[in-house]
């Protein structure tokens, strides 16, 4: 077991909550999250719906072995239709709130149609009820979560809500819980917004305990620990650096998209690095980096605390920015820098805490940023209209983006479509680095070959965590493959992409797969689930999930023509690094990978494919 | 030989394995509602810190006990609730001064850290060793050591 076999649908036109049991034949083909929160949705709505509709539906989902002892057993995704992409969006958030879902004793939660007037749902346990927010719509995320302490005097409580950028429907709004851990991409926080849903409170205390084989489960998890306690990623380079340790990795080896990805290497890597946040400033003897922190149940612990300079012109006079708050992550640190040739940490921390105040991506957010200042530099975008100057490298813009699209002031709006409805806006299309409207992640998919077919094939629009084989073609992780090579690659796409939906799935984080794989993975989800989880059947899940996601985009209306990448990555040559003069395969390898999927050469699920997974 | 559970919250990254392994040997659920050890967060200045019973010597809480539910451990030291024998007072709960012995709604019993009858399982539990099970008479050893690293065994400035 390890389900709690319930879940909660939330009606939020009519006001009403329900308990139901969760459709376990549906759990043991999609093992839970990620995989069956999806499976809820296809079935549930009609692929076509606008994404800001009361028609869509939104779901806030646990795994099996979230609320456990497993590593990292505290991950909860939200699935809908995302407002970015017009894809199915699934985004994945640590922190405590999945945990404490569970320990309420629900699965997940499905809300359908729309509030009337702002609302937050209380969960204690098996009440559920919803409240009124008109008093906390209007609120930051840091706002929001003591307001709701303070208001039910617990502060044990658990929340996952938005910010202004949610409330706002900014299209790649995130949804925020535990102040600084989000489900960031596709504007998950948007549809929350536009269905009035402030805000989802939680205190559990039933706990999780139906594990099918409890000794066995002990005994499982404790290996595996032990497994990412002696790698060199998950034991030691994470913890010691975070995410962060890939800046000056990727930049070495010429993948580090700066200033809109017309450049591969950035000459600010450095200042911006894992290397500069431990080192003491010049203002105050202080580093950057206050002290790194794990999600629940995490036994890597990247996350990053850090606390801002008090002289950085960004936070003068403004007290709730000096704490030591979350960040920075690799690819914030990315986003908010390289892309846009910003090279000061403190202006990136400031925008980074703006993000998680307000509730934004801020990998979307700075790649935009990045194609706004691409515009400006090119006369297309004027100051008049931006209301400040906005070079490549100016952290003043930066900043001020930040705070005017968080909030939807001026220009604000129009940065909060998204790089690839403002580029095309302005006549200039080609300049959105995306992928069905989404924004690239931290490494540049015309030199590392294999990252670029993962971005143009992502379900969710462009993303690292749907196929990350920078682990393969950087890091050496499982085997070292060339970042170059185009042979290969379709193969290597497939298999990350569907162990990707078995981790995601099971409630567990996809940073284990530097050490673990699924051979890790099955014994703990066995003692916790049954004797049939094995390797081949997580896989097997894994590939029905990605097939299940891919045919909702279709039925969506998406077909091959979606599956690109921009004409900068197809055309324009890398200027540096070891990849120098090379431009994206993706011609190569689309047709193979399309062939390894089994689907026809529009990319449909071809029959005999749908008979195998059972879709 | 008795042992104390040593807590240094400089090495406490607030993973809660340690909660969830206290409520899995008293309940056998992962339950951190449950749990006698918990790690407090201060997200302001980004410290993790864990806090449970210290097992006093002159312990209030046995002291306050109207009914004598709470005894000693004689091999552990630990003062030991005997659920059979409380009756939910909550006497002992305003007695602590350190609020390490509270009531749980469920068994209408209160509950504490027994240090496991000698095996604590946070501390087996903590990935970090930011909670250790040491000789209770050399909670200090490891700083003692630091700074006789420090002024006795480094090179002279």
């Amino acid at each position: 077991m390890s389900w709690s076999g319930k879940i909660l649908r939330v009606n939020l036109t009519k006001g009403t909550c329900q308990s139901e049991p969760l459709n376990m034949a549906w759990a043991k083909e999609y093992l839970g999250s990620r995989g069956l929160a999806s499976k809820y949705l296809v079935e549930e709505i009609d692929p076509k719906v606008d994404p800001l509709s009361p028609d869509n539906k939104i779901i806030w989902a646990t795994g099996p072995l979230t609320g456990t002892m497993a590593s990292t057993g505290g991950r909860y995704t939200v699935v809908t239709k995302g407002p970015l992409t017009g894809a199915i969006a699934c985004s994945n958030s640590g922190g405590y709130w999945g945990a404490e879902l569970k320990m309420a004793g629900w699965d997940m939660i499905i809300f359908e149609g729309k509030s009337p007037k702002p609302v937050y749902l209380f969960i204690q346990d098996d009440n559920a009820q919803l409240l009124d927010a008109s008093s906390l719509w209007g609120q930051s995320v840091w706002e929001t979560e003591p307001s709701i302490k303070a208001k039910h005097q617990d502060p044990q409580i658990r929340v996952s809500c938005i910010g202004k950028a949610g409330e706002n429907q900014v299209l790649f709004a995130s949804v925020v819980n535990d102040l600084h851990r989000a489900a960031g991409r596709s504007g998950v926080g948007a549809v929350m917004g536009s269905k009035n849903l402030k805000a989802i409170a939680v205190r559990g205390t039933k706990g999780v305990g139906n594990l099918k084989d409890p000794k066995g489960f002990m005994k499982a998890t404790a290996a595996a620990k032990a497994v990412l306690a002696g790698h060199a990623v998950t034991g030691q380079g994470l913890p010691t650096y975070g995410t962060q340790v890939l800046m000056n990795v990727i930049n070495e080896v010429g993948a580090l998209p700066t200033r809109n990805h017309k450049d591969v290497q950035f000459e600010g890597a450095k200042d911006i690095s894992a290397e500069a946040m431990a080192t003491p400033r010049e203002t105050d003897g202080k580093p950057h980096l206050v002290t790194n922190q794990a999600c629940f149940g995490c036994t890597i612990a990247c996350g990053r605390i850090s606390k801002i300079d008090e002289t950085h012109f960004s936070i003068q006079n403004r007290p709730q920015y000096i704490n030591a708050s979350g960040g920075l992550e690799y690819e914030a640190a990315w986003a908010l820098g390289a892309a846009n040739g910003v090279n000061d940490l403190e202006a990136l921390q400031f925008a980074n805490m703006v993000c998680n105040e307000e509730g934004m991506d801020p990998i979307s957010f700075g790649a935009t940023i990045g194609a706004v200042m691409e515009m400006y530099e090119m006369g297309v975008l004027k100051k008049e209209q931006l209301g400040i100057e906005a070079p490549f490298g100016s952290a003043k813009a930066l900043c001020y983006f930040a705070e005017i699209t968080a909030k939807g002031e001026g220009f604000g709006k129009e940065i909060g479509l998204g790089s690839a409805k403002l580029t095309k806006k302005y006549g200039q299309p080609d300049l959105s680095m995306s992928v069905k409207g989404q924004e690239f992640p931290a490494y540049d998919g015309r030199v590392v070959q294999g990252i670029g077919l993962a971005y143009a094939t992502s379900n969710r629009g462009a993303c690292h965590l749907r196929g990350y084989t920078i682990a393969s073609e950087v890091l050496g992780i499982p085997v070292k493959t060339e970042p170059t090579e185009t042979n290969g690659k379709p193969e290597l796409v497939k298999a990350f992409q569907d162990a990707t939906a078995a981790f995601d799935s099971a409630g567990i984080c996809i940073f284990t797969s530097f050490a673990w794989t699924l051979a890790d993975v099955a014994p703990q989800v066995q003692a916790a689930c049954g004797e049939e989880f094995t390797v081949e059947n997580l896989n097997t899940i894994g590939e029905r999930i990605w097939n299940m996601e891919r045919d909702f985009n279709n039925r969506a209306g998406f077909t091959s023509k979606d599956d690109n990448l921009p004409k900068r990555l197809m055309t324009e040559p890398a200027k540096t690094g070891p990849g120098k003069g090379t431009v994206s395969g993706l011609d190569k390898m689309l047709p193979e990978y399309y062939k390894v999927r089994g689907w026809d050469s529009e990319g449909r699920l071809n029959s005999e494919t749908r008979k195998r997974l059972g879709l | 030989m008795q042992k104390s559970l040593l807590i240094n919250a400089d090495k406490c990254t607030g993973c809660l394995q340690c909660e969830m392994a206290c409520s899995y040997e008293n309940y056998g659920v992962f339950n951190t509602a449950k749990s006698r050890i918990k790690v407090f967060d201060f997200h302001t200045t980004g410290k993790k810190v864990p806090y449970t019973c210290t097992q006093c010597d002159e312990a209030w809480c046995l002291k306050a006990c109207p009914v004598d539910a709470i005894r000693i451990d004689a091999n552990t030291g630990a003062k030991v609730v005997i659920e059979d024998v409380c009756v939910g007072c909550k006497v002992c709960t305003i007695s602590c001064p350190f609020g390490t012995i509270n009531y749980v709604q469920d068994s209408g019993k209160v509950q504490k850290c027994d240090l496991c009858g000698g095996d604590p399982a946070c501390a087996t539990s903590c990935p970090t060793g930011a909670i250790t099970y040491v000789d209770a008479d050399w909670t200090g050893l490891d700083r003692m050591r630091a700074w006789a690293d420090k002024l006795g065994n480094q090179p002279a400035a």
